[in-house]
């Protein structure tokens, strides 16, 4: 990939960004910025949306037409500007806190809707903007700045909450995996409908210190280790799956979008 | 006959985080005294960008190779 096309979609004044050294969030931005430039979008008609953390941030550094809106509620401001133009490309990028937690009922009724919108989360397992509260998705046994003995609430595994709520497109992977990363979110964004495509990154400053993973390394080691593509994951026990990471595509159908459905109904009501 | 290529290190973007080093298959890069990834064996290189896709500030640009495959 010519590099001189990726920087070409960055707002190179504001770097270098402010996330921590070796923060997974900026592989994630790469792998977005990769797919749009393989895509050949055009960044006039092009939005990246964001809610509140350090994930969200992304949208600030992004040369498209970018929003930054409030905590959570990003997929509702996503909605509006992809309702009133069907044509753009509408991506959200997303902390699993803001998904998951305080977005949680956004999330579930944009993947019911089907709209044409494709959704990155970051999960980091933690509230990293904020000091490292437990969210969502922080596994049981995890260390959290709220959860000084350890969380006990059975985590959300996203990619199944997607699914079940209806969402066209859904897949997994790791930081650990860039290329991999690039490609499901191109083919998120090439599907006409919802797609959620979860990232599973690290916060090692506020998660891995406290779980054995301090370095930026030790994360991507670990997410090595742990992950096991979808393929074999099939032929494995759920003994054998216990604490591993199944990464791959686990939804990828064709439902009615929502903005097409919607358009009809403004026709069916102008004909009268 | 071996492929060169370019390994540039914008070192005004990197961090030091080590996770290029880390993934390099061929230890092309090293950390230099002011914490900045640095390719000491550039001539190792084999081009496959991994370090490039792995470095969140986007602070690596693999060029060269025009002939490989
Ligand atoms: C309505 C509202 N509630 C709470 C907050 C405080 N807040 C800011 S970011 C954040 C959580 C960030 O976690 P996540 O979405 O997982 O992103 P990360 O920082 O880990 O990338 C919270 C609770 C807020 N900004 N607005
Ligand atoms: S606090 Fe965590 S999520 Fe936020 S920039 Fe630092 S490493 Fe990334
Ligand atoms: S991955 Fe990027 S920021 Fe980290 S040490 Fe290497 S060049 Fe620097
Ligand atoms: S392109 Fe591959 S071999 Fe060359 S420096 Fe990067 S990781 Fe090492």
């Amino acid at each position: 990939m010519p590099s001189a096309e990726v920087f070409s979609w960055l707002r190179t004044r504001f770097m270098p960004h402010i996330w921590c050294p070796g923060c997974g969030h900026g592989i994630i931005m790469h792998a977005l910025i990769r797919a749009l430039v393989g895509l050949k979008k055009d960044k006039t008609q092009t939005v990246v949306a964001s809610g509140i953390g350090c994930s969200s941030r992304m949208a600030g550094y992004i040369d498209a037409c970018t929003l930054h809106s409030t905590h959570g509620r990003s997929l509702a401001f996503a909605t509006g500007i992809k309702l009133h133009k069907p044509s753009l490309t509408v991506v959200d990028v997303m902390g699993d806190g803001d998904c998951s937690a305080i977005g949680g009922n956004h999330f579930i009724h944009a993947c019911r809707r089907n709209i044409d919108i494709t959704a990155i989360i970051m999960n980091n397992n933690i509230y990293g903007m904020t000091g490292g509260q437990a969210s969502p998705t922080t596994p049981a046994g995890a260390w959290a700045s709220t959860t000084p003995y350890g969380a006990i609430d059975p985590p959300f595994d996203i990619c199944r909450l997607a699914e079940g709520a209806g969402a066209s497109y859904v897949a997994r992977t790791t930081i650990a995996n860039p290329k991999q990363a690039e490609t499901f979110i191109m083919n998120g964004i090439k599907k006409k409908g919802f797609a959620v495509i979860e990232v599973v990154t690290h916060c090692h400053t506020q998660f891995g210190r406290k779980n054995d993973r301090r370095l930026p390394l030790d994360n991507y080691n670990y997410f090595k280790a742990v992950s096991v593509p979808l393929t074999k994951a099939k032929t494995m026990t759920p003994e054998e799956l216990a604490g591993k990471l199944v990464c791959g595509e686990f939804v990828n159908k064709d439902v009615p979008e929502y903005t097409e459905q919607y358009d009809k109904v403004i026709e069916k009501a102008q004909r009268r | 006959m071996a492929k060169k290529f370019k390994v540039g290190v914008n070192s005004a973007w990197c961090k030091g985080c080590s996770l290029c080093m880390g993934v390099c298959p061929k230890s092309v890069l090293e950390m230099s005294d002011r914490m900045k990834s640095t390719p000491v064996r550039e001539n190792d290189c084999i081009g496959c960008r991994q370090c490039e896709n792995i470095c969140p500030d986007l602070a690596i640009t693999i060029k060269g190779g025009e002939d490989d495959a």
